[in-house]
């Protein structure tokens, strides 16, 4: 069958299979790799891309659900050079360790800033809760997301 | 050393901004072309009689390349220190992870189907599940060839333990125990295999902690030279020891498929797949017996530790030889008798697991240490304090600790401050009303640095400076994810003055890189550090001796912000003007450095000698809130204080014990495998839990800088000791807030309100 979506900005047109799953879609045919498969059961959050403003484990998601959407992932952030404040801020803070659940994570704060520009601690690791990290300990990742949050209150981003 | 610029500071990773922007490229984002996907078809019983394999619907199925059995496998066996690790298995299973039959298709789809079509007729066998069984001198062999199921014993005898238990005015006898733990890497294991590459035979790349220990068993398994197998680590996604023997033996499946269809083949492990087959932590039984007089000192201890090794020895002989040397934590005892096993079962196998052998005794020892301070009515904090090695003590090895400084009452002192114990304690030993009670608990421990007595513990580095200033560093040791590649940088930016966007920390290459050994031990920074350092020290020298003929410059040279000036500060050149000046006058920018360790020594029989050359210290404070209606314990606070000696890149470290100490959290109250007899029941996230964001503070990590005077720059380990407290801690905290001591991992729902697992025995 064939979808047509919108993904990082750009219309696609794409030919699928039905049981085809919206992380294969992505990271197969079109080659977008940020987003990871950890557990293929939506438990660890490493395949996070943004579809129509919400977080979606692309693992649990058709490829078919994704007809007349707007997909995001990490690749869609940056502006040419000029990283997103949630990228630069999770580079500034010491976030990354391994970086295999980092794009999802960024695609949940990304969410997360969208509705709630300033977040407390607490919110920051609710939100977070389904993007499963082994290495940092989070407390890195929510520094991170703060930093950003200052950062686009600063700038007037996001 | 006081004005570093690149050593001592957080800097920014090098590798954080390819892997915020989604272009790191992880084990199965890799594609070559022609490329075939593997399956392996693995063992429905853990253990069982393999009766017949047929493949012959498999090898119909469309798209279905090859495949293949243990028959095909030029030589089947291989292991780090005993080869009796298989790659498929042949005439039986013998755990639930062991392979049968592989095959490769066009497709992952192609392969999975495939894969369901392989008819194998088993004869179940009932199996051996528990070491104190298999160690019974009539136990069933759970391995051909062997005469019992002992893979290792490690004997440790200092002093008289039956005088020193004389001595004592209280003997306590504890008994412990504590469970599988997956390392639950957030990337399963991934590996492509392409064949006839370049000059090699085979080159692998994907997600290997251990490259040369891959290589090593890639190697092997073809029967080909090491220099015909090539290991390429990159970007991995997280290991913690856990990617040694389960890639060497995916690596070893994909390489002879791929030697036999002269394709690349790409293995991927889904999450079950991957907890399925993947090596675990050992479960622990441990005896405690220790004597102390009134006054607190103590007089014996008499240690028994019997390791689960599961169905091959894997890294069993060196994990439990780890648990030999640190069995009485950080206390001068002058008696002491102590003998550590590794037993083969049915279960699954057993190996390298970030802290290694250290976190079941710790959890053990430490536990014994609050219970008998309770029991002598002494302030848990006091007792170490009366016993723990200060600056020239004598360790269980007899080993005096003079070479470096001994910082337990530092760490101790920092760790208690930080998190206000002497109050917290006070407070939480009245009597609590309500449900919900809180309870502060410490733990405090030595830990060898490097790999100690286990094997030679070298490493190897290259730096080569480029015409035009840049900076190529290779070393055999591989980003793992914990910052060794901005680590190495700092160090080598430091000795030539070079800031860290000139250089670059290549992937490992076992074809390129000398051999240096595993990625293990918390041994990178110490041992890549000081072999890098070398490497840097010898361009230097070189640069300096150009410069000084072609400049004219007399007096020492300094290397800093990318140039090098005069003694009075004058700059000479820029750093790249002196590497474009010195390659057109034909001098050799690059350098090969090469670091030993220092003299270590250990007597098998008496378990005395120098087992490390150095050491580092830890204290861990848990403050928790136990639900004595539901069971529930929440982690409320963690004060974490490690001597790393110096740190190289202090936000690094901070992320280690921040990673450390939530994985211990997660070892401590939730981790479970959902293990019976032979049988993995958690095979995912939704069932094996792990902590999230949601389930933990903050954490106040203390970094404490005593530099060794071997370390670079005084740097010595972090990774492994973040991980050994925790455990204690908290079952420390919990039985000040309920008054129950408990004894066995983990302190789950049931265990914590009726001091009992309902989902097993016992």
């Amino acid at each position: 069958m064939e979808i047509k979506f919108t993904i990082n900005g750009e219309e696609r047109t794409e030919q699928i299979k039905p049981n085809q799953r919206l992380l294969d879609l992505i990271r197969k045919d079109l080659g977008l790799l940020s987003a990871k498969e950890g557990c293929g059961k939506g438990e660890c959050g490493a395949c996070t891309v943004i579809m129509n403003g919400e977080p979606v484990t692309s693992c649990l998601v058709l490829a078919a659900q994704a007809d007349g959407a707007e997909i995001l992932t990490v690749e869609g952030l940056a502006e040419g050079d000029k990283l997103h404040p949630l990228q630069e801020a999770f580079i500034e803070a010491g976030a990354v360790q391994c970086g295999f659940c980092i794009p999802g994570c960024i695609m949940t704060a990304y969410c997360l800033l969208k509705t709630n520009s300033l977040p407390t601690r607490q919110e920051i690791r609710t939100a977070l809760a389904g993007n499963i990290c082994r290495c940092t300990g989070y407390q890195k990742i929510v520094d991170a997301v703060q930093l950003a949050a200052d950062k686009m209150a600063a700038g007037g981003e996001g | 050393m006081n004005d570093l610029k690149q050593v001592n500071k957080s800097k920014k990773r090098v590798d954080a901004k390819a892997k915020v922007t989604g272009k790191a490229k992880f084990g199965a984002d890799l594609k070559f072309a022609n490329m075939l996907y593997g399956k392996v078809v693995r063992t429905k019983y853990p253990y069982a009689k393999i009766k017949n394999v047929d493949i012959s619907k498999a090898e119909a199925y469309p798209g279905v390349e090859v495949v293949m059995t243990a028959k095909d496998i030029p030589n089947n066996t291989f292991g780090v220190i005993i080869q009796n690790q298989r790659v498929l298995a042949e005439d039986e299973a013998i755990y639930i992870g062991d392979g049968i039959v592989m095959l490769a298709a066009e497709s992952k789809e192609a392969a999975e189907e495939a894969a369901k079509l392989v008819e194998i007729e088993y004869e179940e066998l009932k199996g051996i599940h528990d070491p104190l069984e298999s160690r019974k001198p009539d136990a069933q062999l759970v391995m051909e060839g062997t005469d019992s199921n002992q893979v290792v014993h490690h004997p440790l005898r200092k002093g008289d333990v039956e005088t020193g238990f004389a001595e004592a005015d209280l003997i306590l006898e504890r008994e412990y125990s504590t469970h599988y733990i997956e390392h639950a890497y957030l990337e399963p294991e991934a590996v492509t295999v392409v064949p006839n590459e370049r000059q090699t035979l085979v080159s692998v790349y994907g997600s290997v902690q251990n490259p040369y220990a891959t290589r090593d068993a890639v190697a092997r398994v073809l029967e080909a030279d090491l220099s015909q197998v090539r290991i390429i680590q990159d970007n991995m996604g997280g290991s913690f020891g856990g990617k040694d023997e389960n890639i060497s033996s995916m690596a070893a499946r994909a390489a002879v498929m791929a030697l036999e269809t002269d394709r690349p083949v790409q293995m991927v492990n889904s999450r079950e797949e991957s907890i399925i087959e993947s090596y675990k932590r050992h479960p622990y039984n441990l005896k405690y017996k220790v004597g102390a007089t009134k006054e607190g000192k103590l007089t014996a201890m008499e240690i028994e530790a019997v390791a689960d090794s599961g169905a091959y020895a894997c890294q069993t002989p060196f994990v439990t030889w780890r648990s030999v040397v640190q069995a009485t934590g950080p206390y001068e005892v002058p008696n002491v008798k102590t003998d550590t096993y590794g037993f083969y079962t049915n279960n699954p196998y057993t190996g390298a697991m970030r802290g290694y052998g250290s976190p079941p005794t710790c959890f053990a020892q430490e536990s014994l240490m609050d219970e008998l301070a309770e029991e002598l009515g002494m302030k848990p904090d006091q007792l170490r304090e009366k016993n723990m090695y200060r600056q020239g003590s004598h360790t269980a090895s007899n080993q005096k600790l003079d070479n470096h400084t001994v910082s337990l009452q530092e760490v101790l002192d920092k760790a208690k401050e930080s998190i206000n114990y002497d109050k917290k304690y006070e407070e939480y030993s009245k009597e609590q009303t309500g449900e919900k009670k809180r309870g502060i608990g410490l733990a405090i421990s030595y830990r060898g640095v490097s790999l100690g007595a286990e094997a030679i513990d070298t490493t190897g580095g290259i730096v080569a400076v480029q015409k035009d200033g840049s900076i190529i560093l290779y070393c055999g040791l591989a980003e793992n994810g914990q910052g060794l590649r901005t680590v190495f940088s700092q160090v080598v930016g430091e000795e030539l003055g070079v800031n860290l966007d000139r250089i670059t920390y290549m992937e490992a290459d076992t074809s390129v890189a000398p051999e240096s050994g595993s990625t293990v031990a918390s041994r990178s920074t110490f041992m890549g550090g000081n072999a890098l350092k070398k490497a840097a020290k010898n361009v230097k020298e070189t640069m300096i001796e150009f410069a000084k003929e072609e400049y004219g410059v007399e007096g020492e040279i300094i290397f800093k912000d990318n140039a090098l000036y005069t003694d009075s500060g004058k700059k000479i050149e820029d750093f790249s003007k002196v590497a474009s000046d010195a390659f057109h006058s034909g001098v050799f920018l690059s350098s090969y450095g090469w670091y030993k360790a220092p003299k270590i020594s250990w007597d098998e029989e008496t378990g005395q000698g120098r087992p490390y050359f150095t050491y580092v210290y830890g204290c861990q404070i848990a403050e928790v809130e136990v639900d004595t209606g539901t069971g529930q314990v929440k982690v409320l606070n963690m004060a974490a204080a490690h001597d790393v000696g110096k740190a190289i890149n202090p936000a690094n470290v901070r992320g280690q014990i921040y990673g450390g100490v939530v994985m211990a959290v997660g070892h401590a109250l939730m981790e479970d495998l959902g293990f019976s007899d032979g049988f993995i029941n958690h095979t995912n996230f939704d069932e094996y839990l792990i902590p999230t964001a949601k389930d933990i503070p903050d954490i106040d990590a203390i970094i404490v800088e005593n530099p060794d005077p071997a370390g670079p720059y005084g740097a010595k380990s972090i990774g492994e000791p973040t991980v050994e407290l925790g455990g204690a801690a908290i079952n420390n905290a919990i039985a000040l807030a309920t008054g129950e001591r408990h004894y066995d991992l983990p302190l789950n729902l049931e265990r914590v309100l009726i001091g009992r697992d309902l989902s097993r025995e016992g």
